[in-house]
């Protein structure tokens, strides 16, 4: 019997996600063995051509990660999802924008002027050149993907069937994945989160809580923390009451707060929201202008609650400020 | 025709609605602009709530709840008070006015108060014009069509 068809794909994406597949180390043979891997273009030299040749629905599984911030992004993933039977968002930047989202609450043009004009590093030639999408050469015209103002999670551009959360997804979770298609069990219902759990991340926590009352924010470079009490208690911004589990709180064990890329926990809409509500309950005191102080010791909340989530946020990105 | 402000306000039960309700059978004019949200608490309020409002389409959010010391469930709304202060950040750093949510407290004695305080928030709300958030966002839809490359 044929191999079921395996593609992964990478869009706006750090290159995290790929090598976390790789980390499943000697499984990764498992994979190669299950699967005919048909595009991968990080690890074997596939064309976009080759896709395009391909019958529609010809493959099995899609792993799917990065952002879609420019034209080509999009284009590979129209095309990865009409070729795909199941197509699922893998890692925080497919799932909800991740790092590269944050880039919704500045402009295009702002980022553009930075990077090509104003930054200390860049040497402008005749006052700065912006990329341009077609420009002639002596051998023809040549054409790049046209960066887009909004970066957008893969579901707010294609149809998605599943999401990994992570940033990456932690290999173990990857590997319970692709462990559960390969058992032929009957799939999840479409829009299911794989390779995660159901609780939050304090639930994995194995750090001490107590009743929570924060005076002082510290960053974490501020303070040497208490190895076994919650680093929210410490006045460490936390993100774990406001992010799902299924990491293992792997960083709350390493001394360092999570910062929530496993997303929201379920049943929660708004993974900054909840972030508020759960810090509103924590900090005490009940005078206004001492709560000002206390929360002014946060330094960027939006960019902290929301690192991972703002393509998927409820009030998502600002045109123009 | 001028700009009429679409303001939610979200009311505790013991309290503001009743202060409202109070306002109501004492005959004082309140702008028609407040569509009320009764709850039981105005710490039943989460963040949520408001970024929902104004995504879709309020100009302003209004949250009444029991003075300090009263509320009905000991400590709601000083939960209230901070997650408050807290939106307001996040609005700020959003790129919305943080005057559009307003906080009060207001007693179900006051209905005086909710007069005053529903037309003065209306007139801040009128002033500062429409958020039309939606509008202003932008590009956050679905791409139909693939790009060709
Ligand atoms: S989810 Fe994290 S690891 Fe994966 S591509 Fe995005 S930034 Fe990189
Ligand atoms: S807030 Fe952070 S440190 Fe505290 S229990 Fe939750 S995950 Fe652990
Ligand atoms: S602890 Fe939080 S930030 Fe760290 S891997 Fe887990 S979910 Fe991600």
């Amino acid at each position: 019997m044929a191999k079921p068809k395996l593609a992964l794909y990478w869009a706006s994406s750090c290159g995290g996600c790929e090598i976390a597949v790789l980390d499943i180390q000697e499984k990764i043979l498992d994979v190669a063995n299950a699967f005919d891997i048909v595009f991968w273009p990080v690890a074997m030299d596939f064309k976009y051509d080759d896709v395009r040749k391909m019958e529609d629905k010809s493959i099995d599984l899609c792993l799917f990660n990065g952002a879609i911030r420019n034209s080509e992004n999009a284009e590979l993933a129209h095309l990865l999802r009409a070729k795909s039977k199941a197509l699922v968002a893998f890692g925080s930047c497919a799932h909800e924008g991740c790092i590269p989202a944050l880039a919704n609450l500045t402009t295009k043009d702002a980022i553009l002027k930075w990077v090509y004009k104003d930054s200390p590093s860049t040497v402008s030639l005749n006052g700065g050149v912006y990329p341009q999408t077609h420009t002639k050469m002596p051998e023809g015209e040549i054409e790049i993907p046209e960066m887009w103002g909004t970066v957008k999670s893969l579901d707010q551009v294609i149809d998605v069937d599943y999401y990994v959360p992570g940033c990456p997804p932690q290999p173990f979770q990857i590997w319970n994945v692709i462990e559960y298609i390969l058992s032929g069990k009957p799939l999840p219902p479409k829009g299911s989160v794989l390779g995660a759990d159901d609780k939050t991340c304090c639930d994995e926590c194995p750090r001490e809580r107590k009743e929570k009352k924060i005076k002082k924010f510290f960053r974490p470079y501020e303070i040497l923390p208490d190895p076994n009490e919650c680093l929210l208690d410490q006045g460490i911004i936390c993100m774990g009451p406001a992010t799902r589990s299924g990491c293992g709180a792997l960083c709350t064990k390493a001394n360092m707060p999570c910062r929530g890329c496993y997303g929201a926990p379920p049943n929660v809409v708004d993974q900054g929201a909840k972030m508020v509500s759960a810090l509103s309950s924590v900090v005490d005191s009940q005078d206004p202008n001492e709560i000002d102080e206390i929360l002014n010791q946060i330094a960027d909340p939006l960019g902290t609650f929301y690192r991972f989530s703002m393509a998927h946020s409820i009030l998502k990105r600002v045109d123009k400020i | 025709m001028g700009f009429e402000p679409r303001i939610v306000a979200f009311l505790c039960n013991w309290c503001t609605y009743t202060g409202a309700d109070l306002a109501g059978v004492s005959r004082l004019k309140s702008p028609a602009n407040i569509r009320v949200i009764r709850t039981m608490c105005s710490g039943r309020v989460d963040p949520t709530f408001i970024m929902k409002a104004f995504d879709l389409g309020a100009d302003g959010v209004l949250i009444g709840g029991c003075h300090p010391g009263d509320c009905h469930y000991a400590e709601g709304n000083y939960k209230t008070l901070r997650r408050a202060h807290l939106m307001k950040k996040i609005m700020q750093a959003y790129g919305i006015d943080e005057k559009r949510l307003r906080l009060e407290w207001i007693s179900a004695a006051e209905g005086d108060k909710f007069q005053e305080v529903t037309t003065t928030f209306t007139e801040t709300i009128r002033s500062l014009g429409p958020l039309d958030w939606r509008k202003r966002i932008g590009q956050g839809d679905r791409v139909e069509n693939p790009v060709t490359v």
